[in-house]
């Protein structure tokens, strides 16, 4: 973490940059937030840890429209948000300045509260220099240790590398921390019978609350005016009383990233109810490297998508049906 | 006092529920929320905070105002039902019962709000003191004792026993529809629930954000605050998601809109949150233009307007939701925090 | 009108139809005499790839039984490569469908040219036939538009 303060001070102070996009240490051990530092004084503030899940690349879309150069801290998976910004020109790769930080995978309060762990006064092991592997936290209610590997991330599990895949220059180490594949769920809803698959995302989708956190939280989500938000259209429905209008959100949410989305997995890590909205989104992605063939959103800046590209062989959507 | 022992709660809810509605917390898919009582519904009183308020119960997130049938060239209108069936609500947290007070104020001063009426009116409210609260709790700031919830009935639950005090008239009828499975609270009993209170405060004072001050957000504040250049500072991380707004107890904005259902057209209101672009949109369009004025709303809302409408109350009662919940980590804690260490100096 | 029970069940079916073929085709169909339910009704589109996902989830919403999307052969469209796109999009807006637990067969995509009078009318009555087995759209129906 001293590297990259001390680094972020260098270039603030030669005026490579204008600014450091970076996270902010919060009032709760668990609980930074992405910040922008403009001087160096401000960057005693500045931490990175376990914690430190948000994907800063959807902030870039701002900071692009700023005056001057952004330091900019993306983590591998980031990375690949960011190419496809490029790619659809919604960042200025000329004003980022890219630090790729070293991440061993991050951690998901949520997982450690689902632990029964609460009344957090204190966590050691977050920090990304030690290798602990495990979490000692002090509580109202005595000492608790978690694992590291059972309080990530859902999206660490099935870790998309340690390599960046953009950067201007890489500061710490990364490691990959996959330990599990990620269309394994989505293959076990696919195994279920008609009756199954929608009962469980009725469940799932019934505790949907239509705050819109997963939508404005997506690096891929880059409209600037949302369909959901148009008042023209009668999509933009903010009751979540009705139960279609949930499934709709969601299929239509999913499916405007489809081919676009790098599965990231903040949709996921955000939802206030935990909803695993990852499924949607992995569903399309599995569904395209099946029917066109591989394709890595955000492995690069020039490819065409999925869905914008054709070939006269393509199935037909009978398909869908056939394969039962 | 009476007192139940846990493993009767069961019996004590489906008791309940044979008479009226009956709503508890009960987790579905892994997450915990108020809902209607089933012999079903995993019912669960130990998670601390449900993920959204019960504010559902008299606020709901969605209701039909009316609807309008299309026959041939006929139309009828039909109003929204008003709720005219009793329920209960239990398990209540101390912050949460004020938070309805909050909302009584809003919406039971003229013109009143019927809908909402007719809910309270038929509402009781049976609370439950927090066994173990949390890191991201801050009722005390507000000067609410989680170890004694007003209501109409509180409950403590220590070790295997229950135990039930009905506070109104309300909560006094309610106790007699379950007086069979009540017994008399003894001396020893009242001893325990004592203890209880006390070990709940001993923890609230240890609590990260019991301190907090709200020196400052008063009226009299108003321009200082409005004006402070601290939020251009504070909103930079927000997303402009509903999510605070929408786990909140207190938030009670909410937007009116028209379903066209292909035969006719339904009148719903719903919450509305003052992060979306639309809210409070009007025809010449928005008074609000930028994040940053909607996100300041927010918290000139709760701790300098409502206040300054309602006698000092302060519309925020420190359940902490929004600490736990906000995609970006940001909250009111950290608004009052900032403005506290460099109020001063702007 | 009741439609609740199963033998009075009509089904609604709503045809997004593009107009330089598919619509062509129902007109060949019509011209000819040849007999499809008056249940489908046509939507005419300026070309199949105009169908967002959307239109398709908001008919069944307001209702609809079945959806069925018509367009150019493959090679034929209008703007050349329309239904190219169409049709990847709609494998995986099927396929989705499918996954959330909707009945396979409520939704179709068919290729009608302007000489296919035949073939439209055959795909629709085969059609209406497979949403007859299939019963009323609960799933994906809205409660608030049930009459």
């Amino acid at each position: 973490m001293q590297e990259i303060i001390n680094r972020a001070k260098e270039l603030l102070a030669n005026k490579t940059v204008a600014r450091v996009l970076g996270w902010k240490a919060g009032d709760l051990p668990y609980n930074p937030e992405p910040a922008y530092f403009e001087t160096e004084e401000s960057l005693k503030d500045f931490v990175y840890n376990g914690f430190c899940g948000a994907n800063l690349s959807k902030y870039m879309i701002e900071a692009s429209k700023m005056e001057g150069k952004t330091m900019v801290c993306l983590k591998p998976c980031d990375t690949y948000s960011f190419n496809q910004l490029i790619k659809e020109h919604r960042v200025d790769r000329e004003k980022a300045y890219i630090v790729g930080v070293g991440c061993k995978g991050k951690l998901d309060i949520e997982k450690i509260r689902k632990q029964g762990i609460k009344g957090i006064q204190s966590i050691k092991g977050a920090e990304l220099t030690d290798d602990a592997e495990v979490l000692n936290m002090e509580t109202l209610y005595g000492e608790k240790i978690c694992d590291w590997k059972d309080a990530m991330l859902e999206r660490c599990h099935v870790c998309k590398g340690k390599e960046h895949q953009i950067y201007d220059e890489l500061i710490g180490e990364s490691k990959d921390t996959k330990d599990a594949d990620r269309f394994d769920e989505v293959k076990r809803i696919e195994a279920m019978s008609p009756e199954e698959k929608f009962a469980f995302f009725q469940k799932e989708l019934s505790k949907c609350i239509r705050c819109n956190a997963c939508r404005n939280v997506c690096p891929a989500c880059s409209c600037r005016k949302c369909v959901f938000d148009s008042n023209k259209f009668d999509s933009s429905q903010k009751a979540n009383a009705d139960s279609f209008e949930e499934k709709m959100f969601h299929i239509i949410r999913a499916f405007h990233v489809a081919g676009r989305c790098t599965d990231c997995g903040e949709c996921s890590r955000v939802c206030p109810q935990g909803i695993p909205l990852h499924l949607f989104n992995r569903k399309f992605i599995k569904d395209i490297d099946e029917l066109y063939g591989e394709y890595q959103a955000g492995a690069d800046t020039t490819s065409l998508a999925p869905l914008t590209s054709y070939t006269f062989e393509d199935a037909e959507p009978g398909i869908v049906g056939e394969r039962g | 006092m009476y007192k139940i022992s846990k493993e009767n709660l069961k019996a004590l809810f489906r008791l309940i529920a044979a008479e009226q509605e009956l709503y508890v917390p009960v987790k579905t898919a892994d997450q915990v929320n108020f809902a209607a009582w089933s012999e079903e519904a995993e019912t669960d009183l130990d998670t601390l905070k449900t993920v959204k308020s019960p504010k559902d119960a008299f606020f709901p997130q969605s209701e039909n105002l009316y609807t309008v049938k299309k026959e041939g060239k006929k139309l009828q209108v039909e109003p929204g039902e008003r709720k005219n069936q009793d329920f209960v609500i239990f398990g209540m947290k101390a912050c949460d019962v004020q938070a309805v007070q909050v909302l009584d104020n809003v919406f039971l001063a003229e013109p009143v709000d019927t809908y909402y009426a007719a809910r309270r009116e038929h509402g009781t409210i049976v609370s439950l003191a927090c066994h173990e609260p949390e890191e991201s709790c801050f009722c005390k700031v507000f000067g609410i004792d989680c170890a004694e919830p007003a209501a109409d009935v509180a409950v403590w639950m220590v070790g295997e026993e229950l135990y039930w005090k009905a506070l109104t008239e309300k909560g006094e009828a309610l106790t007699k529809t379950v007086e069979s499975l009540l017994a008399p609270a003894d001396q020893a009993d009242e001893e325990s629930v004592e203890a209880e209170k006390t070990a709940i405060r001993g923890i609230v004072e240890k609590l990260p954000y019991s301190n907090l001050s709200l020196e400052g957000w008063n009226k009299e504040s108003l321009t200082e605050k409005f004006d402070s250049p601290l939020w251009e500072e504070l909103y930079q991380p927000c997303l402009a998601c509903g999510t605070c707004t929408f786990v909140c107890p207190t938030c009670q904005c909410y937007d009116i809109k028209d379903y066209d259902t292909g035969n006719g057209v339904v009148r719903y209101r719903c919450w509305d949150s003052c992060m979306y672009s639309d809210f409070t949109m009007m025809a010449h369009g928005n008074n609000r233009t930028s994040q940053m004025q909607r996100f300041r709303q927010r918290f000139m809302h709760k701790l300098v307007y409502y206040p300054a409408n309602n006698n000092g109350m302060y519309s925020c009662v420190g359940c902490g939701r929004c600490v736990e919940k906000c995609p970006a980590s940001l909250n009111i804690v950290k608004v009052i925090k900032k403005f506290q260490n460099q109020g001063g100096e702007n | 009108m009741s439609i609740e029970s199963k033998e009075e069940f009509r089904p609604k079916i709503v045809a997004f139809c593009c107009n330089w073929c598919s619509y062509a085709g129902a007109d060949l169909a019509g011209s000819s005499r040849l007999a499809y339910p008056a249940d489908v009704k046509i939507i005419r589109v300026p070309c199949s790839c105009r169908v967002n996902p959307m239109f398709i989830l908001r008919a069944f919403e307001k209702g609809a039984d079945g959806v069925i999307l018509c367009g150019c052969h493959p090679g034929d469209c209008h703007y050349s490569t329309g239904n190219y796109y169409a049709r990847r999009r709609m494998t995986l807006l099927f396929s989705m469908l499918d996954y959330i637990g909707v009945e396979n067969g409520r939704t179709r995509v068919e290729w009608v040219s302007a000489a296919e009078g035949v073939k439209f009318s055959t795909t629709m009555n085969e059609f209406v036939e497979k949403i007859h087995s299939l019963g009323k759209n609960v799933r994906l129906g809205d409660l608030r538009c049930r009459k």
